[in-house]
């Protein structure tokens, strides 16, 4: 995808800009943006060696195992299919689990896993399986507890207050989610 | 209200990370050398991310800066403005569902010119927390095993992704 946009952005930028008589401002822009990228990488440094060093510790010990409890009755509803894949369940509350707590470089490998034991039993190759269909939709929903990320950028721009938009971002999460899965049931039943 | 949401909000975070460092201890993990070796595995992907980083920024305060943003903003404002949606947060809108780190180029850009806490700049933040690559999931996961009919859930999830950001405007409109 971006080898295609990259490109175009870029040059769709130099016409414009000699267009309209704005390639000084495009030529500042150039250099301006490589630092802002060398900023917010040192910011993220920061707060993804944190994220994944307190992940570390919750692997180690039983919370997991708890969580894996507490998303059984969600699991249960929202993949009826699986009912015997103990497997597959498992990964995705694991998948669940990392995208809660908003580490979606840790949830992507356990995804990926969830899906190949998904397709395992899926019974048209090429075809997502009712389960796979609301596991992506859920994983593109972002569902998640703290919204790291985003606190992360809010500090390194000074913000009074980051972390002032966790609750608001609860409630626009739950709202996507509801939307998304309610789609996908209809999805589920009317396309084969 | 608001104060009481702020409280929650600041007394997240320090909670996620007391109890699980509560848990293991109590469950005699090596606290420390445990969260050393998390955080090196965090150096590593940021020295991954940095250069898809790089890239993005670079297109992207070029785009900026050559005014082309500014001109299809300009030609979608009259339909934003009737759904009550700051235009200056158009381009993010956009851009969201096709490239996380590009988005996120544009939502940094939004915050520093309009301000991190104005109503544009939490709005901002808000969509950036409630929405995901919706493009990049669904390529990722279908790939991954070889799925070539996907069913139109790439039609649900942006649905959910457009309800996302109504929402994120809506409520930071009541909070503010």
């Amino acid at each position: 995808m971006l080898n295609i946009l990259w490109p175009i952005f870029i040059i769709l930028s130099v016409i414009y800009s000699i267009i309209s008589g704005n390639i000084e401002e495009v030529n500042t822009g150039i250099f301006n943006s490589l630092s802002e990228a060398v900023e917010l990488s040192i910011t993220f440094l920061g707060t993804i060696c944190l994220w994944s060093g307190i992940m570390e510790i919750a692997k180690k010990t039983s919370i997991i195992s708890k969580l894996n409890k507490l998303l059984k009755p969600f699991i249960n509803f929202l993949f009826p299919d699986l009912k015997n894949n103990e497997m597959a369940k498992q990964e995705i509350s694991m998948n669940m689990i990392a995208n809660i707590l908003g580490l979606g470089n840790a949830a992507t490998p356990l995804g990926i896993k969830a899906m190949q034991t998904m397709q395992k039993a899926n019974k048209s190759k090429e075809t997502l399986s009712n389960s796979m269909m609301m596991f992506i939709v859920i994983n593109t929903a972002s569902i998640q507890l703290i919204p790291t990320n985003v606190i992360a950028i809010r500090t390194s721009l000074n913000s009074q207050n980051p972390t002032s938009i966790i609750i608001p971002v609860w409630i626009a999460t739950i709202i996507a989610g509801f939307v998304g899965i309610f789609l996908t049931k209809i999805l589920i039943k009317k396309v084969r | 209200m608001a104060n009481v949401i702020n409280y929650i909000s600041n007394l997240a975070i320090p909670t996620i990370i007391v109890t699980i460092i509560f848990y293991g201890l109590k469950e005699k993990a090596k606290v420390f050398d445990t969260f050393l070796d998390g955080a090196k595995e965090g150096m590593e992907i940021v020295f991954k991310m940095f250069p898809t980083l790089l890239g993005i920024f670079l297109a992207v305060g070029m785009l900026r800066t050559s005014g082309l943003i500014d001109g299809i903003v300009n030609l979608i404002t009259p339909f934003t403005d009737f759904l009550e949606i700051p235009s200056n947060i158009l381009p993010l809108t956009v851009l969201r569902p096709i490239s996380g780190s590009a988005s996120m180029a544009v939502a940094v850009d939004i915050m520093q010119n309009y301000g991190v806490d104005t109503l544009t700049g939490i709005i901002t933040s808000t969509i950036m927390g409630s929405t995901e690559t919706t493009f990049y999931t669904i390529a990722i996961y279908t790939s991954a095993v070889g799925i070539k009919k996907t069913r139109g859930i790439l039609i649900a999830a942006l649905a959910a992704d457009v309800a996302g950001m109504l929402a994120s405007t809506v409520i930071c409109r009541i909070l503010s």
